[in-house]
């Protein structure tokens, strides 16, 4: 199946070491920007109790959340540490700083 | 065999990737084609990467020639000097340069290598704004140099770094400007870019990061630039060396698959199959190059396919990066991002200025970061190269080839190794025996008393680690060094250690504290970070340029996330005191935002709750109408004033606390501090501003005003404890901002005033606030003076547009965009 991308900014768009939210149809998406200017995006939405994870302070290639600290993968969107649990992660292309994400699995969600 | 008749091969460009495919061509197929070369540059074949110590005066030309003349002569080469190739003609198979030579080829192989980018702003044509990639651009900056004036470079990744040295050493004043945070950022992590500015700045040069260029100044000469926050910056040479692109437009114009580069598959064959490229300007896999490895390595593969061999390959490696600038050591190569399922090895050796980092997965390494001692670099990448599984030596893996294959050293061992006359602290000049002997001498048993009987480790506390290793080694099972708490995951240092080497080491930056104290991570983590950001803030109020990456999201945003992701906004009520037009514009505020909840906090204020963050500038844009600023009801600083009406109003009021409690908050809004700070003063003893349960509090009496400390109401409560009595408001003002100042100097963060004192000692605190004038002076000065950075309403900030980015979505998605 073809990625259907959707444009969603510029890398410089996002601080280092930090995030900013995508509001579409099937809900928030977080996008971040690691110190080593990498890319990733995840539902914005804890594992926990649901706290907006594009909010938290981001360390590595994980974030904090802002409500209860939960820290989770921006890799994999699982809880790390003791906690169990995981979010949905989001295809993201960065090309040439040009960022994309590839909602088609959250689409069919939807459409279901 | 049938002598065949040569075939023509014409090669657009002269750089090195055809220079290095045509010595491996005439060695695997001599005499299969008769060449022809076009060059724009009036030149032969030179070695590109050593145009930087051509620059900075350690080579000269003549000396980074690849191919001389006589080379092309004995090849029977064809070289058409200073001609530029125009055009392609694929149906005729010719090709035409700018001075009219038409020449027909059998096969083609294009090798135009790349441009510099330049930066699209006023004043890039300028006379003196140059950029950096052939000779003519280097003999035009020596030209430049002999002027000793000042340049500026545009760019702090390799290139940019390495003509920044090679000016200087010119003789020029240089400025580099950068746009990231840290130098070489596609190369080298955070830390190890802390280095590398360190090192460049002590060569005399030096370095704006974060440096957005605007406009180049100057009328027909370059006179300097203006950076996008109004610096201007006075030069006349600007290099600009931002990178390069791919120079296809030649192959674009013959109709070639042109991507970023010229699009050639793993045999370098471009989407026309008498046509070849290869070098910076071709596209391999998605991939563009432009680091001499794999330039080669495409010359290697090009000269194959020539020779007849279909089978060669391009297959994609890592280079590592080194910068050639004397005296500066660094390497990197690999994957060296943080990620799930990595581990990384971290070596910091602060004294001697090396950072190593080592990421593996899975037991192999994927990337390496080294700077300071990059000798095991190449023995590094082998193993990555290889995949080697590094278990077995993973404890002493980060010290290099020379350390494995022993049993590692009991760090004991190395110190009971020492001579006597061995120096152990470096700041008071104390050796290994004079520590030991004054153990035994003495009889000491625990750190503090060593350091006050030595003098070692009491200074900037480096040789801490060692002093205690002497201490074990001499007391054996009688020394048990204090445990202490490390500040997170990240270090071994307690908060106490990491504040007093701030100030010691004088460390001003994040990455130097890492650096410098030898953080085992990269980049932290969310416990570490905002209370470094809070320790800098603190001890550096006009130099520390507070991270905000850093902070909490409360404190990023200036208001309170609530359980929903929505915010409460709370405004400033001056010692809980209102009126009518600030009540009207909150209720105007309430209407127009339908805001849910209004709620009255024990602060004495007014809360909104569930305010949508995108709201959040436009309901402070009205509120800060009505002359509102922010509450701070988020911060880890000053909340609030709660007051009494006091003698103005109530029979029983001795002072008047209203007016003291308004003092007090327009005198201490904005500080930052360890964790929240909040006050209360009550005009009498019945206390009905409940300032006995504060951090801080005043109880008015008629004799003057008894200040209270050390309370708390949450999740423990305490009654306050005394502090001490004074006449005036002057001298309870005073008091309390030196209280104050002594707990944002000394506390670990997040940790209250209770807290705090309990550890300090309730009598020390006195002692130094009320009884020692010259220490209450000293704390009060530091409080103000750290006042004239705080005091900035982050509120009308951020209306008049700071940080705009935080309040909006990055995009909006349609559902018929997601759906499609």
């Amino acid at each position: 199946m073809m990625m259907n991308w959707i444009a969603i900014g510029d890398i410089s768009d996002i601080p280092l070491r930090g995030a900013r939210c995508v509001k579409t149809p099937v809900g928030k998406i977080a996008v971040f920007r690691t110190a080593e200017n990498e890319v990733f995006a995840i539902e914005d939405h804890c594992p926990h109790k649901g706290g907006p994870l594009s909010q938290g302070i981001v360390h590595g290639t994980a974030v904090t959340c802002p409500l209860h600290n939960w820290v989770i993968s921006l890799e994999t969107g699982k809880a790390l540490g003791a906690d169990e649990g995981a979010v949905r992660t989001v295809p993201v292309k960065n090309d040439n700083g040009a960022l994309f994400i590839a909602l088609e699995n959250l689409a069919l969600a939807a459409a279901e | 065999m049938a002598e065949r008749t040569p075939e023509k091969l014409v090669i657009v460009g002269n750089g090195m990737a055809p220079g290095r495919m045509l010595e491996e061509l005439f060695e695997k197929a001599p005499g299969r084609y008769d060449v022809t070369i076009f060059n724009a540059e009036p030149r032969v074949n030179y070695d590109r990467i050593m145009l930087s110590p051509v620059l900075s005066g350690e080579k000269d030309y003549e000396q980074i020639i690849i191919h001389g003349d006589g080379w092309y002569i004995k090849h029977g080469i064809t070289l058409y000097k200073g001609h530029k190739i125009i055009a392609i003609d694929r149906n005729a198979k010719t090709v035409t340069s700018d001075h009219g030579v038409t020449e027909s080829y059998d096969k083609l192989v294009i090798a135009t290598g790349s441009v510099p980018f330049i930066i699209p702003v006023p004043g890039k044509d300028l006379r003196g704004v140059i950029t950096y990639r052939d000779l003519d651009d280097v003999q035009a900056m020596l030209l430049a140099a002999q002027s000793r004036e000042k340049a500026i470079v545009i760019g702090g990744g390799l290139l940019g770094l390495e003509a920044a040295a090679g000016l200087k050493a010119r003789g020029m004043d240089v400025t580099v400007l950068h746009v990231m945070p840290t130098l070489m950022e596609r190369q080298l992590d955070p830390a190890a870019g802390y280095l590398l500015q360190k090192a460049v700045e002590e060569r005399g040069i030096k370095v704006l990061t974060k440096a957005n260029t605007k406009r180049i100044v100057g009328e027909e000469r370059v006179e300097g630039i203006e950076l996008e926050d109004g610096r201007i910056i006075p030069a006349t040479l600007v290099v600009m060396a931002v990178g390069i692109r791919p120079n296809a437009g030649l192959a674009k114009d013959a109709g070639l698959a042109v991507n970023r580069g010229i699009v050639v598959d793993a045999g370098m064959q471009t989407s026309d199959g008498d046509i070849m490229a290869l070098g910076e300007c071709a596209e391999v896999g998605g991939m563009v190059y432009g680091l001499v490895a794999p330039l080669y390595e495409m010359a290697r593969v090009a000269a194959s396919h020539l020779a007849g061999d279909r089978k060669a390959a391009f297959v994609h490696s890592d280079t590592p990066t080194k910068l050639k600038v004397t005296g500066i050591n660094l390497y990197s190569v690999g994957d060296f991002a943080d990620g799930d399922g990595r581990e990384e090895i971290v070596l910091r050796d602060a004294t001697a200025g090396i950072y190593k980092r080592l990421v593996l997965k899975d037991n192999r390494i994927i990337g390496s970061v080294l700077y300071g001692d990059t000798a095991d670099g190449a023995w590094f990448n082998d193993l990555l190269k290889r995949g080697t599984d590094i278990s077995e030596m993973r404890d002493t893996l980060i010290f290099g080839q020379a350390y494995q294959g022993g049993a590692p050293l009991d760090p004991t061992a190395a110190v009971a190794a020492l001579p006597d006359d061995a120096e152990i602290c470096g700041c008071n000049g104390v050796c290994k025996g004079k520590i030991v002997s004054t153990i035994t001498g003495k009889g000491l048993t625990s750190l503090d008393e060593v350091r006050a009987h030595t003098k070692a480790s009491a200074s900037c506390g480096s040789c801490t680690g060692l002093v205690e290793q002497l201490m074990s080694l001499t007391l054996g099972n009688n020394y048990n060094p204090a445990a202490v708490q490390p500040m997170c995951n990240c270090t071994d240092l307690g908060h106490d250690d990491v504040r007093r080497l701030i100030k010691a080491k004088g460390l001003k930056t994040i990455p130097a504290v890492m650096q410098e104290l030898e953080w085992k991570t990269s980049c932290g983590c969310a416990k570490c970070r905002p209370a470094l950001n809070y320790y800098l803030v603190c001890d550096w109020p006009d130099e520390y340029a507070d991270d905000y990456q850093s902070r909490f999201i409360n404190e990023r945003v200036h208001a309170n996330i609530q359980k929903d992701g929505t915010y409460s906004v709370v405004p400033r009520m001056w010692g809980g005191v209102t009126s009518s037009k600030e009540l009207r514009a909150i209720a105007d505020v309430v209407d127009k935002f339908n805001v849910p909840m209004v709620k009255v906090t024990g602060g004495q204020r007014i809360d909104l709750l569930g305010i949508e963050k995108e709201d959040l500038p436009a309901v402070w844009a009205d509120l800060g109408k009505a002359g509102f600023v922010s509450g701070q009801a988020y911060a880890k600083g000053l909340r609030t004033v709660k007051t009494c009406v006091g003698s103005e109003w109530c029979r029983f009021g001795t002072q008047d606390s209203t007016g003291l409690g308004i003092r007090i908050e327009k005198f201490m809004w904005g500080s930052w501090t360890p964790a929240k700070v909040k006050m209360a003063v009550s005009g009498c003893p019945r206390n009905c501003a409940e300032a006995t349960c504060k951090d801080v509090g005043v109880i008015c009496v008629d004799s003057g005003f008894e200040i209270h400390f050390a309370g708390a109401a949450g999740l423990d409560i305490k009654g306050t404890e005394v502090l001490g009595l004074v006449k005036t408001e002057d001298e309870a003002l005073e008091h309390i901002v030196a209280l104050t100042q002594m707990y944002r100097e000394q506390a670990r963060y997040l940790e209250r005033i209770y807290k705090w004192a309990k550890r300090i000692g309730l009598d020390e605190i006195r002692r130094q606030i009320m009884d020692d004038a010259e220490k209450r002076k000293g704390y009060f000065e530091r409080f103000v003076f750290s006042q004239k950075f705080a005091q900035v309403d982050p509120w009308s900030e951020r209306v008049s547009g700071k940080d705009k980015h935080e309040f909006r979505p990055m995009a909006t998605v349609a559902f018929n965009q997601a759906a499609e």
